[in-house]
């Protein structure tokens, strides 16, 4: 689906990978691994069409990322660091723009998605009076609405409690089923039911 | 279209969520408004002669206040990130979201104007080349400011810079603004004045969205 050739990258004259290939295919799970300031956010940034800071080149089924950004956006969907929700806004209406922005968060209703990620009852609350965890849940919705074939993830267990990370870790596995394909960064213990994780790991890209 | 109107009602409920938004610019156009006299001369004549320029400094820089937020929040909460991995186009949220800043900035200043005029005195027959050229001219300001927004949105302190960038920009707006107020308190034509502020509108509106537009992805690409 992916193919990535020759990236190369420095931040604040640090090469963080140079001569850096690989592909991510159809039904695979792609975790990102390295210490913390390796580059697996400037990764992910790059791979989304978020950075410009890079060499090399990008290949979205075989057509290049610059020539065809609009199809790419519609076929990838990205949760940041940052889940892009707004506190003055409810849980309902951060969603709602959510789809307004990204037409293939099409799966299922935003009702749905919000019973799915445990927020059922919540979706009237202004997200700010949410806790951080819940907050999370919010942005993870878009999993659920997704139909786009690929994720780019950015540690999105964070501040989930143990339920909510098997939940995730069950929906990645079925869009792994379906054909998608995830790339993600994360420090948990990554366990995908009938799924081999494929690791990268930046540090040895950064000696080689 | 249906986006655009979809972007501008979510801007619009953000700004109703945070009333202080909308109170912030127009609390310090009105207390520019009552603190001049008081500083300076409460002298009607002195008022009415120099009201043109003082109402419209006013607005201006009250415009130049908010224009810093018009993206920040975004920024800092990742919205705007999501914003630019949208298939949806950037120019019309950049549009839907200049627009949601004049109405909450431009528009209401331009709407609680003759106010303002009442108390520097000045002469009825200026009321309506006051309200049109704000109107005319805001719209202008919050295109401009957004560009200077959008340069530095990345920034930890970006409001010093903001103002270096834009107020050069905003420097004939205001000329031609508080000209077409002068020659309207004075009963002279002000057709020419406006045409000129309606021309710097349509320049402004054909190209600064792609300025915004570029500026936002430099910001959160680089």
């Amino acid at each position: 689906m992916l193919e990535v050739k020759n990236l190369f990258c420095e931040r604040d004259e640090r090469v963080l990978f140079a001569n850096f290939s690989f592909q991510i295919n159809a039904a695979e799970v792609v975790q990102i691994i390295g210490q913390n300031g390796s580059g697996k956010t400037t990764l992910l940034r790059i791979l989304c069409g978020l950075s410009d800071a890079y060499t090399g080149e990008i290949y979205w089924h075989g057509v290049a990322l610059d020539a065809e950004r609009e199809q790419y956006f519609q076929a990838m969907l990205y949760v940041g660091h940052l889940a892009g929700v707004k506190g003055s806004l409810t849980a309902e209406e951060n969603l709602h723009w959510m789809m307004q922005l990204d037409k293939s968060l099409n799966k299922c209703t935003i009702t749905e998605a919000l019973k799915q990620v445990g927020l059922f009852g919540f979706e009237d609350v202004p997200c700010h009076s949410l806790s951080a965890g819940q907050q999370r849940r919010v942005g993870l919705a878009r999993l659920y609405l997704s139909s786009a074939p690929l994720w780019i993830l950015d540690e999105p267990f964070t501040a989930l409690d143990k339920q909510g990370v098997k939940e995730k870790e069950a929906l990645i596995a079925n869009h792994i089923q379906n054909g998608g394909a995830v790339i993600l960064t994360t420090h948990h213990d990554l366990m995908i039911p009938g799924q081999i994780i494929r690791p990268i790991n930046l540090d040895e890209v950064a000696v080689a | 279209m249906r986006f655009f109107f979809a972007a501008l009602k979510r801007d619009l409920l953000l700004v109703f969520r945070h009333r202080n938004d909308i109170i912030n610019p127009l609390a310090f156009f009105l207390m520019v408004a009552v603190l001049f006299p008081l500083g300076v001369s409460p002298d009607p004549a002195f008022l009415s002669e120099v009201a043109s320029g003082v109402i419209w400094v006013a607005a201006l820089l009250a415009c130049l206040l908010s224009v810093d937020g018009i993206f920040r929040s975004d920024y800092e909460d990742g919205s705007l990130e999501q914003m630019l991995v949208s298939p949806e186009p950037l120019l019309v949220l950049v549009m839907a979201k200049v627009l949601s800043h004049w109405l909450v900035s431009g528009f209401c200043l331009a709407i609680i104007s003759p106010l303002v005029a009442m108390m520097f005195f000045l002469p009825e027959q200026g009321y309506p080349a006051l309200i049109l050229s704000l109107l005319l001219g805001t719209p202008t300001l919050s295109l401009m400011g957004a560009i200077g927004a959008g340069l530095t949105v990345g920034l930890r302190r970006g409001g010093v810079l903001i103002s270096l960038l834009v107020l050069p920009l905003y420097i004939p707006v205001l000329i031609f603004g508080a000209g077409t107020v002068q020659a309207g308190a004075m009963g002279l034509p002000i057709q020419g004045y406006l045409a000129l502020l309606g021309a710097i509108l349509v320049f402004n509106l054909m190209l600064a969205p792609f300025a915004i537009a570029a500026a936002l992805k430099i910001s959160v690409r680089s």
